[in-house]
């Protein structure tokens, strides 16, 4: 299966023994992440063993099963945990999880702020359409209030999750947000999150028009990418418009840098003081 | 076996949990990572202490059970022996993640310190209440192991046996002890290295290329590798083909499920581990498991002194059920005896093995209290 070449990047790190096509509509942004995702561990020149992919459930979850690494599609909610596992049994490898909106925050919300509050060397991708999508459409954390969702048919009543400041409050040492428009800084987002030391965020909006977009007012998907292009501006740029007056935009950009060394360093810098006896 | 052969080794006086604890470390348990809970709490309050002193070990304390059995996933993917110890409550959190474990072929050790339920229940009083739960808590069919210790030195020999069986046929395995057991300290024997055996889990020899994840083989275990070691393969809790990848091929759905139920029931006479005492001339015979067990064994002495022709089937393994051993029991004796602190978890075995063969008395008792010899002696001396 290896030596089947491609004639673009992706090709190298697809599982040709795959059964393709793939779960993905069309219009949906997570193909895109899946790019970006591959550019970004192409870039950094990582073996491709040395690399985990641990994914939750739902479409995002899909990803794993496609490209060449160390793949585990895990239980709803539960990526980080299996990656916390991962990663301190095998503190050398770069395990990147890949999450909904719903997984992340929804039923794995615990995981999320304590993975960020533990600071495990993990990289989390939080791939964001405000909506549930392989379950049919429903409400998420981060469903925008007033948007029309099956289980809200009269428009949502409560407020959503901001993912970065959730992260940031919770102690992460990387947190970033991007979008599947902005293609060229969510690769380095996603390099940089990957190489920071400790728990890394990469916020990711991206679009669902089958079960969001039809159901509030986007006419294509052409639409939703336009509205990405619109709204996820540079969080300075953000920052410069009055409160009032921000309406749906989201600011982009990195909010946190830290260089607080990882929980599985820390362990076993203490693991090695121990077994020397001191 | 992981039963020691000769006992002149170090003695050491120790709780149940130790007892657990130092097992584990025998059988090369390096990873630990769980939530504590009540009475549970000992075995990971000592792997705190212990793992970070052994080379590779590591431990780390999740925001919840389900948490910690994530990460004992995670980590025995990545080629770990790992241990999580919880009780009641949180072995419910745990079952969607036993499944997981079980359709994925994880080795993992579980051990559920058993205490008074349902829910929040009776936090340090004993009982037997989860025996059906770690069969059957997890969604779908599959097959599991479970078993037992009745004393502090088997939490030693069991935990090993666990380990060497969850290697050996790649799947989760449940250890059922109950509060006084793991309470109760007793001086205990540690087998030297040479005593027992360590099984691991069996590696693929071919190229990663030639690798496929979940191929049958003759003992119907696949070969394990583990994550980053350069066979890099799919792990899904979804139904898979043999390369790992989802599927809904009523073929191979079925192919799968039916090995994951013979890998383990072709073995019955490995995994099912039971001790007989007195049972060779048994007229009425006790059939019980952890602490309950001792009494039994107490009860049936006094029950021979007294000239009642009285024998013991004590389970080390609850499930898959050793039917065998029941039915070579039900030969010989006319009635049998289970005494259990739940109202009738494993009875319900013995009397679909019986099926109307002879009779069958229950003792149930759910008051938070054991079961003494004198309440089982009563009922072997009347029948």
């Amino acid at each position: 299966m290896a030596d089947i070449k491609g004639t673009q990047l992706i090709h190298e790190y697809l599982r040709h023994n795959k059964k393709f096509p793939h779960v993905f509509c069309s219009g949906c942004g997570h193909g895109i992440v899946l790019g970006s995702l591959i550019r970004s561990i192409h870039g950094l020149g990582l073996s491709k063993d040395d690399v985990c992919i641990v994914a939750g459930i739902g479409c995002s979850g899909r990803l794993a099963a496609y490209v060449d690494f160390n793949t585990v599609h895990t239980c709803h909610g539960r990526a980080l945990t299996f990656a916390t596992g991962i990663k301190m049994a095998k503190p050398g490898m770069h395990v990147i999880v890949v999450m909904g909106d719903g997984d992340s925050m929804a039923i794995g919300g615990n995981h999320l702020i304590h993975a960020a509050r533990r600071n495990i060397g993990v990289t989390a991708l939080i791939l964001n359409n405000n909506i549930y999508g392989m379950t049919g459409g429903q409400c998420s954390p981060t469903t925008p209030a007033g948007a029309n969702t099956q289980t809200t048919p009269m428009g949502q009543m409560e407020q959503s999750f901001d993912c970065a400041k959730l992260c940031t409050a919770a102690g992460a040492n990387y947190v970033a947000r991007g979008s599947v428009f902005h293609v060229k800084r969510l690769d380095s987002m996603i390099m940089e999150g990957i190489m920071n030391p400790g728990f890394g965020v990469v916020e990711i909006m991206t679009p669902c028009f089958t079960q969001y977009g039809r159901k509030n007012g986007f006419k294509s998907p052409v639409d939703m990418f336009h509205a990405l292009k619109k709204n996820v501006i540079q969080s300075d740029r953000f920052d410069a418009i009055p409160e009032e007056e921000r309406g749906e935009k989201v600011p982009s950009g990195v909010f946190v840098k830290k260089d607080t060394p990882g929980l599985e360093e820390k362990f076993y810098e203490m693991a090695a003081r121990c077994q020397g006896g001191s | 076996m992981a039963r020691p052969k000769k006992k002149k080794n170090k003695e050491i006086f120790a709780l149940g949990n130790e007892a657990v604890v130092e097992g584990a470390l025998l059988a090369g348990c390096d990873f630990y990572a769980g939530y504590p809970i009540t009475p549970s709490s000992e075995i990971m309050e000592i792997m705190a202490q212990r793992l970070p002193k052994i080379p590779n070990g590591s431990f780390v304390q999740m925001e919840d059970e389900i948490g910690g059995l994530g990460a004992v996933i995670g980590a025995s993917l990545a080629g770990r022996k790992a241990l999580t110890a919880t009780s009641g409550p949180g072995f419910s959190l745990m079952q969607e993640h036993i499944g997981y474990g079980c359709i994925t072929e994880t080795p993992l050790v579980i051990v559920n310190v058993m205490r008074g339920g349902p829910s929040t229940g009776l936090p340090t009083s004993p009982a037997q209440g989860d025996v059906q739960q770690a069969r059957w808590g997890t969604h779908g069919d599959h097959s599991i192991i479970v078993l037992s210790a009745s004393n502090v030195q088997e939490c030693l020999e069991m935990t090993i046996e666990a380990f060497n069986l969850a290697e050996k046929y790649r799947t989760p395995v449940i250890l059922l002890i109950d509060e006084i057991t793991a309470h109760t300290r007793e001086k205990i024997t540690i087998p030297n290295e040479d005593e027992f055996e360590v099984f691991n889990r069996t590696l693929p020899t071919m190229p990663p290329e030639w690798y496929k994840p979940y191929e049958e083989t003759v003992r119907g275990v696949p070969p394990m590798p583990a994550i980053g070691s350069g066979y890099r393969f799919h792990v899904t809790g979804l139904t898979h083909d043999v390369n790992g990848f989802p599927t809904s091929r009523p073929d191979e759905v079925r192919e799968l499920n039916e090995r994951l139920f013979r890998k383990i029931d072709q073995f019955l006479h490995d995994v099912q581990i039971v001790e007989e005492i007195d049972t060779e001339d048994a007229e009425v015979a006790v059939i019980a498991y952890g602490t309950v067990a001792r009494s039994a064994e107490l009860a049936v002495k006094q029950a021979r002194d007294l000239g009642v022709k009285a024998g013991l089937l004590k389970l080390k393994t609850l499930f898959p059920y050793p039917r065998k051993a029941t039915e070579k029991l039900m030969y010989r004796a006319k009635t049998i005896i289970v005494p259990e602190m739940n109202m009738g978890q494993i009875s319900r075995e013995v009397k679909r093995v019986n099926n109307g063969q002879v009779s069958v008395r229950t003792i149930n008792k759910v008051d938070g209290q054991i079961i003494t010899p004198a309440e089982i002696l009563k009922v072997l001396t009347r029948v």
